[in-house]
């Protein structure tokens, strides 16, 4: 009874210090100053039709890279947490046949959806994030479906070393070729609402892609211990 | 101004569940709650009616939503999904160690 009066207490006091912060909120109907000036300039600036993705890999570039960073530091988190041996081994099933025909049918598909995603994330909602995060999910049914079957470590390691250097190459060629890291007019802005334009995102957009992609299969292999 | 309180009363549910929950993974999916009420508050905070999603097309001069906020939570996703990640690593752990996911058992010391 005595714990139960405490949690209320605590809930009481909780809604006490942070209400203010909700009923204090006022909905505007304009946007604010930085919004205003990213959707007047974005496009003559970046030349990405989705101005989130705009915001994202040029105007915050850096947030996004610190991103990044974060979620590697996660799975290297992951992987030291999970890293001693099985204590109890157990005994895999094969799965059933639906699922690993279904599997055959569904995963090129799934992964060709993904790169999509990332290609097209300066013209369409969606991105690196998004479309990453889908080709995770199609290796997770290929787990699911063959739990028998191995990962090819140097495969997922060399595609995240990969994106992860080039990002940050592109970000520098930036510094040398542009106005300042991650800017994206180190290649032609092209013309606008094509799939060849906004100058880098579309590049910077498919490395961030393969980056989050490959951390996540890294996530799932430590989940799996083998 | 509903919508709002019901973002803070969803939060207050994760609270909830995070401190008199016993097992780990329920704890888990408490702390997830929360997250995502904080990602919907940012949501809102950019929604304004009537208006369209910030993908710009020629021709169409109908008001946008904020960007910025939409950016963040892109961001507060991604972030959450690591912290999420890492969680459960450590429950994992933890089951391994002590054979239980109830964290009144988990106070003794095992060698």
């Amino acid at each position: 009874m005595g714990k139960r009066i405490f949690v209320i207490i605590t809930l009481a006091l909780f809604v006490y210090i942070s209400l203010p912060l909700v009923l204090d909120f006022i909905p505007t109907q304009q946007l604010s100053y930085v919004s205003q000036k990213y959707v007047q300039d974005g496009p003559e600036e970046v030349g990405a039709q989705n101005l989130v993705t705009a915001i994202i890999v040029t105007y915050r570039g850096l947030d996004t890279l610190g991103e990044v960073a974060v979620l590697f530091i996660a799975t290297a988190g992951i992987g030291f947490i999970l890293s001693r041996k099985k204590w109890r081994k157990r005994k895999k099933r094969s799965s059933s046949s639906i699922l690993q025909t279904g599997t055959q049918v569904l995963l090129p598909l799934i992964i060709m959806f993904g790169i999509y995603v990332f290609t097209n994330g300066h013209l369409t909602p969606g991105g690196g994030f998004q479309g990453g995060v889908i080709i995770a999910s199609g290796i997770l049914v290929y787990i699911l479906a063959s739990p028998k079957n191995k990962f090819k470590d140097f495969l997922i390691s060399l595609t995240e070393s990969i994106s992860g250097f080039g990002y940050v190459l592109l970000g520098l060629l930036g510094l040398i070729l542009a106005a300042g890291f991650l800017d994206n007019s180190i290649l032609p802005l092209g013309k606008f609402g094509r799939l060849f334009s906004a100058g880098a995102i579309p590049l910077i957009y498919s490395l961030i892609g393969l980056k989050v992609g490959s951390e996540l299969v890294n996530i799932l292999k430590y989940l799996r211990r083998d | 101004m509903t919508l709002y309180l019901m973002c803070f009363f969803l939060f207050l549910v994760g609270v909830y569940g995070a401190i008199t929950k016993r097992d780990l993974i329920k704890i888990i999916l408490a702390i997830g709650i929360m997250g995502y009420s904080v990602n919907l508050f940012l949501v809102l905070i950019a929604y304004r009616s009537g208006a369209l999603a910030p993908i710009l097309k020629e021709g169409i001069s109908v008001p946008m939503v904020d960007p910025i906020p939409q950016a963040l939570v892109l961001t507060s996703i991604v972030i959450e999904l690591g912290i999420t990640a890492l969680m459960a690593a450590l429950a994992i752990r933890i089951y391994e160690k002590y054979d239980t996911l109830d964290i009144t058992k988990i106070r003794r010391l095992k060698g």
